[in-house]
């Protein structure tokens, strides 16, 4: 069962960067702003699993501080860019 | 890649949801890919961000109180996070989107 546990992990790591691949070509090409700031936070997301994947596969713990510091910073970018999408800036006086 | 020894009990079920939260991850980035505005391009990712990462947490969550002898639910911090902030960036970028669309149709 262990292989088919090896085989799921880098099966599961596969499709996390195929989905940050899709995502990248949605933040090149999407037409507005707001569909590039979807992409962004996607991206940020799969990044975040993709790092989780790296961290069940090496058995260490320093894996999950980065996964939860990249959810903390996606979160931040992406509030900021919507902000300046709806406001035209970000801390309003 | 290095080889985990776990308990049979722990590898069946991580193994499950690890293969069921990639293919909902990649099925919701080929339609933030495929559809074609941006109101129906909202949708899919929310699928991979909540539905996904929380497969992939959990089975995150087993493997590791599996090889520690323990229980450990670190991992539920970044779930409580995800799940926390994910309606609030979908709810700033809709409303950020018809704003933007009125402005352009007063134009």
């Amino acid at each position: 069962m262990n292989t088919v546990f090896n085989y799921a992990v880098t099966f599961a790591s596969l499709c996390f960067v195929l989905a940050m691949i899709f995502a990248l070509i949605r933040l090149f090409r999407g037409p507005a702003a707001q569909d590039r700031v979807l992409a962004l936070d996607t991206l940020y997301i799969n990044g975040m699993l993709t790092l989780l994947m790296l961290g069940i596969r090496s058995t260490s713990t320093v894996f999950f501080d980065m996964a939860l510091l990249i959810a903390l910073f996606g979160f931040a970018s992406s509030i900021a860019l919507a902000k300046f999408l709806l406001r035209g800036e970000v801390i309003e006086p | 890649m290095t080889e985990i020894e776990l308990p049979l009990w722990a590898s069946v079920p991580a193994t499950l949801l690890l293969i069921f939260g990639g293919l909902l991850t990649v099925i919701g980035s080929l339609g933030l890919l495929r559809l074609p505005d941006f109101y129906s391009r909202m949708h899919p990712p929310t699928m991979g961000t909540t539905l996904g990462a929380g497969c992939v947490l959990i089975a995150s969550m087993i493997v590791s109180s599996a090889l520690m002898h323990r229980p450990v639910v670190h991992e539920l911090l970044i779930t409580l996070f995800v799940v926390m902030t994910a309606p609030v960036t979908a709810m700033l970028l809709i409303r950020a989107a018809i704003h933007r669309g009125r402005l352009r149709n007063r134009k």
